[in-house]
């Protein structure tokens, strides 16, 4: 079993339009949406969930008012200014650390695990996908990245499905983190902007540091040609397949806004065709 | 002042709006990249870089020989960072989150606080006025810390502007938290919409006045527009897709450069949030 994971670093480049794009061609696929933070995935693939499970992500402190005798102690030891002169926990810069749990003179803290958001498993018209939700203002989106993908993995074996496709979140920190390790590839889907080349760059370093193999494609190539000849030689130069380019079309929106995926909305074509060219690329180098 | 420019989605024109701003307010502004991930505004306003430090947050190192392996350091810590393995006790910096509990408990005095390297924040200045970056280190898991040290960087007296991370969890949240305005752009695309909701929701839970942006707003529908009558958000600014505009963002240029009119519209958006921000001020 195969994971291709679909990364950019910069935001906007298109990884969501793509991974659905690539899941209405794929055969013998689980889908997981691992950018929990702004998922979007599901916008296209209209998922019916069949299991929809509450993920608790961490603990945050609580003041028991009543044994509290206002010693201070905890507003001392918290580092994150998380409690108020009036031993009030602020639950957005409440770290979950649980220092002043323990060191409360009083015992006066409890320590709730807390819901930080839900996930689910799902039928779609292409196959079963696992995707989720973290809470607004949430953390530890890192670990529930790696509990889709566990999931994803585990109905792929279950269902002897030959390979996951996974959309990744932006950036390069926490999340894309826990996007990377144990991939089999990634495919990097920049544009040919300023920012677009200097983000991709980032992640590659990310990659090589975690030793997961990569795929470039270019999204928007025509808005810079030169640009994207550039991106291309930068690729062959680290020895990374290129995959192919995809030109700026206003199409990849329209579909957007039907709820369908750029192949669905035009079978035929250049463009699509373009797109398939990727896949089997894809699939040759995966 | 501090205006924090905010989205959900990634790719919506954060930087395009926070870069264009100031530079269009002219001398006396800030600028603040928190997107500390992925910096990008100093690709576009080339700052001139004055000052580069590194950063470091504070992780345990254990005095072997005065550590008695009484485990107490181990049972505090919620992030796994210390394992005693029989006679040995082992340390994961990488997972540490700084919260000091381990010193705090130790009995023998054995740990001390050494550096994990956050990143790079490298402040400077440009034609608009200051400049300051965080380019986080490429592995490094958690920008909130670096963030803060971007933010302690705020200057009072100016005009601050903020380029925040996309998304809706801590990061952002860092990046907008005691902001005087959170400027959101959008995009009005289902998926912009769809993460325009989450952005707005958690601008609410801080309880910070706010308004929209609608970038490339000739390309999709009209949901956002009645999402915006509907949850009362201002529309500040629209700037429809323009492959001018497109080519020489991708050039690393400004919109108003190239096209000067512009200016006026960013001056004129940067007056309507003084208004709704000092609105806001008056109400509380």
């Amino acid at each position: 079993m195969k994971e291709l994971v679909i990364l950019s670093g910069k935001g906007g480049t298109g990884k969501t339009s793509l991974t659905a794009a690539f899941a209405s061609i794929a055969e013998s696929r689980v889908l997981c949406d691992a950018d929990v933070d702004a998922a979007d995935l599901h916008l296209l693939m209209d998922p019916d969930v069949r299991e929809r499970t509450d993920f608790m992500g961490g603990n945050i402190a609580k003041i028991d008012a009543e044994k509290c005798t206002m010693c201070g102690q905890c507003i001392d030891l918290c580092r994150f200014d998380a409690i108020s002169d009036d031993f009030v926990v602020d639950k957005i810069n409440c770290e979950g650390c649980g220092v002043c749990v323990d060191l409360c003179p009083e015992q006066a803290i409890d320590f709730p695990v807390v819901k930080c958001g839900e996930w689910y498993i799902s039928d779609t018209r292409f196959g079963a996908m696992v995707h989720a939700r973290l809470g607004i203002a949430e953390e530890n989106s890192g670990k529930l990245v790696t509990l889709v993908r566990q999931e994803a993995k585990k109905i792929a074996e279950k269902k002897q499905m030959e390979l996951i496709i996974t959309d990744g979140p932006p950036g390069v920190g926490c999340p894309v983190i826990a996007s990377v390790g144990g991939a089999t590839a990634l495919l990097v889907v920049t544009e040919p902007t300023v920012s677009g080349l200097h983000d991709m760059l980032r992640l590659l370093e990310l990659a090589a540091h975690f030793k997961v193999p990569c795929m470039v494609c270019v999204n928007k190539f025509d808005l810079n040609v030169e640009q994207t000849a550039a991106i291309e030689m930068l690729a062959a130069e680290k020895g990374l397949p290129f995959v192919g380019k995809i030109p700026f079309d206003p199409e990849f929106v329209k579909s957007m806004v039907l709820g369908k995926t750029i192949l669905e909305y035009r079978q035929e074509g250049e463009l699509s065709s373009t797109v398939k060219k990727i896949w089997e690329r894809i699939r040759e180098n995966l | 002042m501090i205006i924090s420019v905010a989205s959900g989605k990634g790719g919506t024109g954060k930087t395009t709006v926070a870069t264009n701003m100031a530079v269009s307010l002219g001398a006396g502004v800030q600028l603040l990249d928190c997107d500390v991930e992925e910096p990008n505004a100093h690709l576009f306003v080339s700052p001139v870089i004055e000052q580069s430090e590194t950063v470091f947050t504070a992780v345990p190192e254990i005095d072997k020989d005065k550590c008695t392996l009484c485990r107490k350091c181990s049972d505090i810590c919620r992030f796994n960072v210390i394992a005693i393995a029989g006679k040995t006790i082992l340390t994961f910096p990488e997972l540490c989150h700084s919260c000091g509990g381990c010193i705090a408990v130790c009995p023998e005095g054995a740990i001390t606080e050494v550096g994990r390297e956050l990143g790079l924040l490298e402040q400077g200045v440009f034609d608009a006025g200051d400049f300051v970056h965080g380019r986080m280190r490429i592995g490094e898991a958690m920008s909130p810390p670096l963030i803060k040290k971007v933010r302690e960087r705020i200057k009072p007296g100016k005009i601050n502007i903020i380029d925040a991370p996309p998304g809706t969890s801590c990061p952002v949240i860092t990046a907008m938290k005691d902001t005087d305005f959170v400027l959101m752009v959008t995009e009005p695309t289902p998926f912009g919409l769809h993460d325009l909701k989450l952005a707005v929701e958690a601008v609410k839970l801080l309880g910070i006045p706010h308004g929209l942006v609608i970038n490339r707003s000739d390309m999709g529908n009209d949901d956002v527009w009645q999402y915006a009558r509907t949850e009362n958000l201002p529309i500040l600014m629209e700037i429809p897709f323009d492959r001018a505009i497109a080519e020489a963002y991708s050039r690393g240029h400004l919109m108003v450069e190239l096209m000067p009119e512009w200016k006026g519209k960013f001056q004129e958006l940067f007056s309507r949030i003084e208004k709704l921000s000092k609105a806001w001020e008056n109400r509380n």
